[in-house]
C-alpha cells in the first residue's frame, strides 16, 4: 500500500516534468510583469528550482503535498487542495445515490436472468445488459438530456433552480454538509430538497445505466457457476423449497466475484463523473478535473489525478478486506 | 492429422454461424469494414488537402438539421455524414494501434514475469499494481493534457495504460497452464522446453488474451472518443465520432436544435462497440469450451 501510493505519486509527477523546465515555468507566473527583465525566466527557473534533477523536485514536491500544499488551481481560483475539498461533497451525493440502485437492481436482476436461463426474460435482461455496456455514457447523458430537458423539459440540468440557489448562497444558509439534499433537509427546506432531487435523477441515471448492464452480467455469470455446483444439487435432492435454495444457498456463493466488481464499479462510478457532470452542468471533482484538462491547469489535474487515485487505492484496499470477511476460504490463506 | 484439425475447424465455424449474436455481430463488423474501405466513395474527399480533416461547408457555428445535401446535418460547419463515415476510419485506427501495441506490451511483460519468477515476477507485478491504481480516465486525461492535442497523442497516452490487464492475464495463464497435467506429461516423454511453450503454453493462454483484445476495442474507441468529447482528444474538425460530440457541447441547452450531431455519431459508437462485444463474446464461447453451455 505504501509502496504503491509512492508509485502512483513518482508516476504522475514524471508526467508533469515531463513538461519540462520553461511550460512548467508558466503556472507559476501570474502576471506578465514578472517576464520584464530579459533574464528572468531564467532567474525564476532557478529560483522554483526547476532546474534541479529530477529526484530532488519529487521529493521537494512530496513534501509539499504532504503539507496539503497543491499548489494554485486556476479553475478553482484558490489552491488546488481547498478548491477540491469545496467540490467532493457533490461527487459524493452524486455517486452515493447512484450506487444504491446499481448494486440493488444489478444484483437482483442477475439473479433473475441466471434463475430463468434461457427462457425469454433471460434473453430480454441480456440484449438490455448488451447494449447498456455498448453504450457510451456520454453519449447517453447527452441522449437523455436531448429527450428529457430539451424536448420533454422534465428534468433541467444544474444543481438546483437559479432561486433555490440564491438562498443557498445567502448567509442564513447552514452549510452543514455541502451535499445539497442533505442540506436541504437540515435546513427544513422541502422544496429544495426535491428540486436537488429533480436535478439529480437524469445524472444517476446516466452514471447506474452502464453499470447496472456490467454488474448483472457478472452476477448472472457468477450464479449460473453456482447453480452446477453439487451442494445445489444436493440441497435440491433432499427437497429444500427452489426459493431457498436459490437465496441462501446460492446467491450467498455467488456473491462473491459480484462484492470485488461491486467494489471496482463504485470507484469506476467516481471516474464516470467527468462527463456525467459536464454534460449536466454540475457542480464538482469530474468537471473540475474536465475544466482543467481544457484550461491547460496542470496543478489542478495532477490535484484531480491524486485524489481519484487515492480514493481508488482506498476503494481497493477495501474491497480487499470486505472480501475476506466474506469469504471465510480467503481468511485461512 | 491435418483432415482431423480441418474437421475441426469445420465443427467450429459451424457453431459460430449458429449463434445468433455472432452472426450479427460479425455482420455489423463487415458493414464497418466496408464503410471505412469505401469512405471516399461514399461520402467524398476533402479537396482542401487532408481527408481526415472535414470540409467546412459553412461558416455560421450555427447547426443545420438533416437535407438532401448533408444527410446528417451540419454543425460547426462541418458535414456530419462525411465526419461519420470517415470517423469510421479513424475508430479502426484507434481501436487496432492502441490494442495491438498495449497486447504486445502485456504479453511481453507478462511472460516476463511468469517465466523468470523470484523477484523479477515481483516487481513488475508491483509496477502493475501501481499503473492500475490510477484511474483509467483520469491517466488518459492527465496524459493527452501534458503531452498537448491530437490522435496520436491520444494513442499513445490509452497504451502506457492499457498493458496492465493483458500484462496479468498471460501471467496467470502461464503459471496455471505450467502446471497442467498435460505440459508435465510433454515434460516427462522428454519434450524440448521451446516445443512445451509453442505447441502447449501458448495455445493455452494466448487465445485468452485474444479475446481480450477484441472485446476492448471498442472501449478504446470509447475512451478516445470521450477525451475528444472533453476536449483533449482529436483537434477540432478531425473525422471522430467524439469530435463531432463536442460540438454539441455548445449548444447544451438546446439540444432539441442539434439532435443530429449526438443521434447519428452516437448511434455508429454504440454499434461499433456492440459488434466487438458480440464478436469478442463469441470468440470467448469457442476458445473457452468450459463457458459453451
Amino acid at each position: 500500500m505504501p509502496l504503491i501510493l509512492i508509485g502512483v505519486t513518482l508516476i504522475i509527477f514524471s508526467m508533469i516534468w515531463a513538461l519540462g523546465p520553461d511550460r512548467l515555468l508558466a503556472s507559476y507566473i501570474k502576471s506578465p510583469e514578472a517576464l520584464k527583465t530579459p533574464d528572468a525566466a531564467e532567474r525564476l527557473i532557478k529560483k522554483y528550482g526547476l532546474d534541479e534533477p529530477m529526484p530532488v523536485q519529487y521529493l521537494k514536491w512530496l513534501g509539499n503535498i504532504l503539507q496539503g500544499d497543491f499548489g494554485y488551481s486556476m479553475v478553482g481560483k484558490k489552491g488546488v487542495l481547498p478548491a477540491m475539498l469545496e467540490r467532493f461533497p457533490y461527487t459524493l451525493e452524486l455517486t452515493i445515490y447512484a450506487i444504491i440502485p446499481v448494486i440493488l437492481v444489478a444484483i437482483w436482476l442477475g439473479v433473475v436472468s441466471a434463475v430463468h436461463q434461457n427462457k425469454f426474460i433471460d434473453q430480454f435482461i441480456r440484449v438490455f445488459a448488451l447494449v447498456g455496456w455498448s453504450l457510451p455514457d456520454f453519449v447517453f447523458g447527452l441522449l437523455l438530456l436531448l429527450v428529457f430537458y430539451s424536448l420533454l423539459g422534465w428534468f433541467p440540468p444544474g444543481m438546483v433552480n437559479t432561486q433555490f440557489d440564491l438562498i443557498m448562497r445567502s448567509a442564513e444558509w447552514n452549510k452543514i454538509t455541502s451535499m445539497p439534499t442533505i442540506d436541504a433537509l437540515l435546513n427544513g427546506r422541502f422544496d429544495i430538497f426535491v428540486d436537488a432531487l429533480r436535478h439529480l435523477i437524469l445524472p444517476v441515471m446516466t452514471l447506474a445505466y452502464l453499470w447496472w448492464a456490467y454488474l448483472l452480467r457478472i452476477t448472472r455469470s457468477s450464479m449460473l457457476e453456482v447453480l452446477r455446483k453439487d451442494y445445489i444439487r444436493t440441497a435440491r435432492a433432499k427437497g429444500v423449497p427452489e426459493n431457498i435454495v436459490i437465496q441462501k444457498h446460492a446467491k450467498k456463493n455467488a456473491m462473491i466475484p459480484v462484492l470485488t466488481v461491486a467494489g471496482g464499479s463504485v470507484i469506476g462510478l467516481l471516474g464516470g463523473t467527468v462527463f456525467v457532470e459536464t454534460i449536466f452542468s454540475r457542480v464538482g471533482m469530474g468537471r473540475f478535473l474536465a475544466d482543467a484538462a481544457t484550461l491547460l491547469d496542470y496543478w489542478s489535474i495532477i490535484g484531480g489525478a491524486l485524489f481519484f487515485s487515492f480514493i481508488m487505492i482506498v476503494g481497493n484496499l477495501v474491497v480487499d478486506v470486505s472480501y475476506a470477511l466474506v469469504d471465510p476460504r480467503i481468511r485461512l490463506e | 492429422m491435418a483432415v482431423k484439425r480441418k474437421s475441426e475447424f469445420r465443427k467450429i465455424m459451424k457453431k459460430y454461424w449458429k449463434n445468433g449474436t455472432a452472426v450479427l455481430g460479425t455482420c455489423l463488423l463487415v458493414f464497418f469494414i466496408i464503410v471505412a474501405v469505401f469512405a471516399p466513395q461514399i461520402a467524398g474527399v476533402n479537396e482542401m488537402g487532408n481527408n481526415y480533416q472535414i470540409p467546412r461547408v459553412s461558416w455560421s457555428s450555427k447547426p443545420i438539421a438533416p437535407t438532401s445535401e448533408h444527410p446528417f446535418g451540419v454543425i460547426g460547419g462541418r458535414d456530419i455524414f462525411y465526419g461519420v463515415v470517415w470517423g469510421t476510419r479513424t475508430a479502426f485506427r484507434l481501436g487496432l494501434i492502441i490494442t495491438g501495441f498495449s497486447a504486445l506490451i502485456g504479453v511481453a511483460i507478462g511472460s516476463i514475469s511468469a517465466y523468470f519468477g523470484g523477484w523479477v515476477d515481483e516487481i513488475l507485478m508491483r509496477i502493475v499494481d501501481i499503473f492500475l491504481s490510477i484511474p483509467f480516465l483520469v491517466a488518459a486525461m492527465v496524459m493527452t493534457t501534458i503531452l498537448g492535442k491530437g490522435l496520436d497523442k491520444v494513442i499513445i497516452a490509452l497504451i502506457i495504460f492499457g498493458w496492465m490487464s493483458t500484462a496479468r492475464l498471460i501471467r496467470g495463464n502461464i503459471l496455471q497452464a505450467r502446471e497442467e497435467q498435460y505440459v508435465l506429461a510433454a515434460k516427462a516423454l522428454g519434450q524440448k522446453d521451446w516445443k512445451i511453450i509453442m505447441k502447449h503454453i501458448l495455445p493455452n493462454t494466448i487465445f485468452p488474451v485474444v479475446v481480450q483484445m477484441s472485446m476492448r476495442i471498442g472501449s478504446y474507441v470509447i475512451t478516445a472518443a470521450g477525451l475528444s468529447f472533453l476536449g483533449v482528444g482529436a483537434e477540432p474538425g478531425y473525422a471522430d465520432w467524439g469530435t463531432i460530440l463536442s460540438y454539441s457541447r455548445n449548444w447544451m441547452t438546446m439540444l432539441n436544435e442539434s439532435w443530429f450531431a449526438i443521434v447519428f455519431p452516437g448511434t455508429a459508437m454504440v454499434l461499433f462497440v456492440l459488434a466487438w462485444n458480440l464478436v469478442g463474446d463469441a470468440l470467448r464461447d469457442i476458445f473457452d469450451p468450459r463457458m459453451r453451455s
